[in-house]
């Protein structure tokens, strides 16, 4: 009798306990390739090990930090993951929406024992982001549309070169990147970039180089936008995200060509969002452990060609896929890296002036 | 039947009204190639001097001379760019031989009263001319869609091969895309859950709210009209964030009923407009007479009222099923990932990567929706027919 009681009691125990287990995450991405990638990489191997969770994906990074805000506001936190570029991770952890964590404790150390704030060193641009990748913003341009007799586009200045290159220019509709570039083309130093940008003058000045493009310029909001525009041939060259420029060349095959001088690095991650409940927050570390390891980040460089933000990945990274690596030392002879302390300062200024520009 | 007798016009109107259609033409083929202005320039003057030309020469020989105009343009056409050429050829080649004929024998005025002046008759035609160019405008964007969706490339392009109508260039993947994607078949069983759903509650609830505020002795009923109309009138970004606090705090937020519901609310007002347009036609002594035959409330109103307002409720319940089917921003706050609908996945397909998918989930979507107004269309003829509604 005791014993059929505590049995009883055993098994409800047990499925009880198999009940709360069984979890639904909700991982917020960018969608389309870059999306992909995580699920074969990380999320796939991941569910394959712990079947009692289950992923949903919503595809709303580009508006996390808005969705985040009314989230908190609202006391409904429905997120448990969520991707988003450093500069978004910067904004919300300093409003207090994104989860502070220790590296050290939350991720795994490499296979040879370095820590993980070690092996991810300065990639760490924020105590809430937990860095992926490196991706950086590059040119494409159509190979068959080069003028005759001339070589292909080499510089970041052709972009600006009108006489040489005739034909439409993507570029963002935003100041980041295109500000840096029209300094640098316009004779500034690269290292004395941000203190000219800084100045009234120096948004003048970027402003003035961009004015000698601007009735060539075709703007895009999304990154989609570009391999569009090329494919169609609508634009000579334009900007994007250098792994929409890989499968727009390697898995469509569109006579692109990649202009790498002066990519602007940036970096992607995770990051938690602040206060979620007990057990899910466990559920979402316990994913974190696996899908941030060397291995698994090295794995996701097999499906897009983004850089991993180990260092300790890089060596795994598979061989034909390194000529399409942003970091890989043939394509970064000349670059620049997104200065996160110095948009966080000036991005609503610069923003209104280039706005004010573009309505112009 | 033929108001007024044709009389032959001169070779230059002809001509004139032709050069007005080549330059207008003109205008489309310039811009494609290159120079707008030169392409209206070439245009006219060619049409003009082609007009002319078979008017002077070959009055007599209509036919023949619209045919050679046929030959002419799609040789013409196939000789610049290939078949894609000869088609657009050919069929320019028959408007204008169509054209210069009509105009120059005087048939296009056979339809007008003799009495119209010059103006007016312009004006006839003008006026006609400027309704299918809005028509045109208004379903160019839908038909565009069609084509591309069969695209063999991964982008949103005519490609050369399927300009050349290369079969090579055409293909079915992006639907089998759709059918074996979990994302889209996921997306489509959410919409094909809620939309339904989210109809009946607005139909139920409409209709009840219409029939209640067509009885003259409610109180404040434009006030009450007023507000539950107003999800209509009101920005929907408004409702959507209105809708996701409230529906945060007593959690319904991210969940299948808080979707529902937030649609049936959108649904509503359409609901109320139709039902209560047709109340007005409704004779009330119609329940008088029910009621006087012992027939209580709910027998009356299954039995006499819902035949005869039916049509209105079928309209309703037509524009609260798409409502909630095309909906996408009050699902983007209210839903969560998991009440991802068709629109939705649409919208973040469209921003995040632009796949062709998205043109045949429209193809299949526009499809259904004429199949779906169609058969509600043909329904209520019938029913109309049956019911001695209409004369024929």
């Amino acid at each position: 009798m005791q014993l059929t009681k505590t049995l009883l009691a055993g098994t409800a125990l047990a499925l009880l306990a198999g009940g709360a287990s069984a979890m639904d995450l909700t991982f917020v991405s960018w969608g389309g390739a870059y999306q992909n990638s995580q699920l074969k990489a990380y999320v796939e191997p991941y569910v394959k090990e712990h079947p009692d969770v289950s992923v949903t994906w919503d595809e709303s990074s580009a508006e996390a930090v808005a969705k985040l805000r009314a989230m908190n506001e609202a006391g409904n936190i429905t997120w448990d993951l969520v991707d988003v570029v450093a500069a978004d991770a910067i904004r919300l952890c300093d409003e207090g929406l994104a989860m502070e964590y220790d590296p050290d404790e939350l991720l795994a150390p490499a296979p040879d024992g370095t820590p993980a704030s070690e092996d991810f060193g300065d990639m760490i641009v924020s105590d809430c982001f937990i860095p992926q990748i490196v991706y950086s913003t590059a040119v494409g341009y159509r190979t068959d549309m080069v003028p005759e007799g001339e070589d292909p586009p080499s510089s970041i200045c052709d972009l600006f070169d009108l006489q040489k290159y005739p034909g439409k220019r993507a570029l963002e509709k935003r100041p980041i990147n295109n500000m840096e570039w029209a300094l640098y083309c316009d004779g500034v130093a690269k290292d004395d970039i941000y203190d000219v940008l800084a100045t009234d003058e120096g948004q003048e000045r970027a402003l003035k180089k961009l004015d000698t493009i601007k009735s060539d310029v075709v703007w895009w909001n999304a990154g989609a936008d570009t391999p569009q525009l090329l494919a169609d041939g609508e634009v000579f060259m334009g900007s994007t995200y250098n792994g929409r420029l890989y499968s727009v060349i390697e898995d469509q095959h569109q006579p692109v060509g990649m202009l790498w001088d002066m990519q602007v690095f940036d970096l992607d991650g995770w990051i938690i969002p602040a206060g979620l409940p007990e057990d899910r927050l466990k559920a979402v570390e316990d994913f974190l452990k696996f899908g941030t390891d060397t291995q698994r980040l090295a794995d996701q460089a097999k499906y897009i060609s983004y850089g991993p933000a180990r260092k300790s990945s890089a060596p795994l990274v598979p061989e034909n896929m390194k000529q399409h690596m942003p970091t890989d030392p043939e394509n970064a002879k000349n670059t620049l890296l997104y200065n996160y302390e110095f948009w966080a300062d000036y991005r609503d200024d610069i923003d209104a002036k280039f706005q004010a520009w573009l309505a112009k | 039947m033929a108001v007024t007798i044709a009389k032959p016009t001169s070779a230059t109107f002809a001509a004139g009204c032709a050069a007005g259609f080549g330059a207008f033409f003109g205008l489309f083929i310039g811009t494609a190639s290159g120079s707008g202005p030169l392409g209206v320039i070439a245009g006219a003057v060619l049409m003009f001097v082609l007009s002319f030309l078979a008017v002077q020469t070959m009055r007599g020989q209509e036919k023949t001379a619209k045919w050679a105009f046929l030959v002419l343009f799609t040789v013409a056409g196939a000789l610049f760019s290939g078949i894609p050429g000869a088609v657009l050829g050919l069929l320019f080649g028959y408007f204008f031989g169509h054209v210069t004929f009509w105009l120059a024998s005087g048939r296009y005025r056979t339809a007008l009263p003799p009495y119209l002046t010059p103006g007016q008759v312009l004006w006839h035609y003008a006026f006609r001319t400027i309704v299918g160019a809005i028509l045109v405008f208004l379903i160019t964007p839908i038909l565009v869609v069609i084509p591309l969706s069969f695209n063999a490339e991964n982008f949103f392009t005519f490609t050369p091969a399927m300009l050349h109508f290369d079969p090579a260039g055409y293909s079915l993947k992006h639907y089998r895309d759709f059918f074996t994607s979990s994302d889209w078949q996921g997306a489509l069983w959410n919409s094909v859950r809620i939309a339904p759903v989210a109809t009946i509650l607005a139909v139920g609830f409409g209709t009840l709210a219409a029939i209640g505020l067509s009885q003259p002795h409610v109180p404040f009923r434009q006030w009450i009209m007023a507000i539950l109309i107003s999800p209509m009138i009101v920005p929907l970004i408004i409702s959507a964030a209105g809708m996701y606090f409230f529906y945060s705090r007593i959690g319904l937020q991210g969940t299948y009923w808080g979707v529902v519901l937030a649609h049936a609310a959108l649904g509503i007002p359409f609901v109320i407009i139709t039902v209560t347009a047709t109340l007005v036609g409704f004779d009330r002594s119609l329940v008088r007479a029910a009621a006087n035959m012992g027939a209580n409330p709910v027998t009356t109103f299954f039995k006499v009222q819902m035949p005869l307002i039916l049509p209105g409720v079928i309209s309703g319940a037509l524009f609260a099923f798409i409502t909630s089917f095309d909906e996408v921003v009050v699902v983007l706050f209210v839903g969560s990932a998991g009440q991802k609908t068709l629109p939705w996945q649409m919208f973040t397909g469209l921003r995040e990567q632009i796949s062709p998918t998205i043109l045949a989930v429209a193809t299949i979507l526009v499809a259904i929706s004429i199949l779906l107004l169609t058969t509600v269309e043909l329904l209520r003829r019938r029913s109309e027919k049956l019911r001695g509604m209409s004369p024929s």
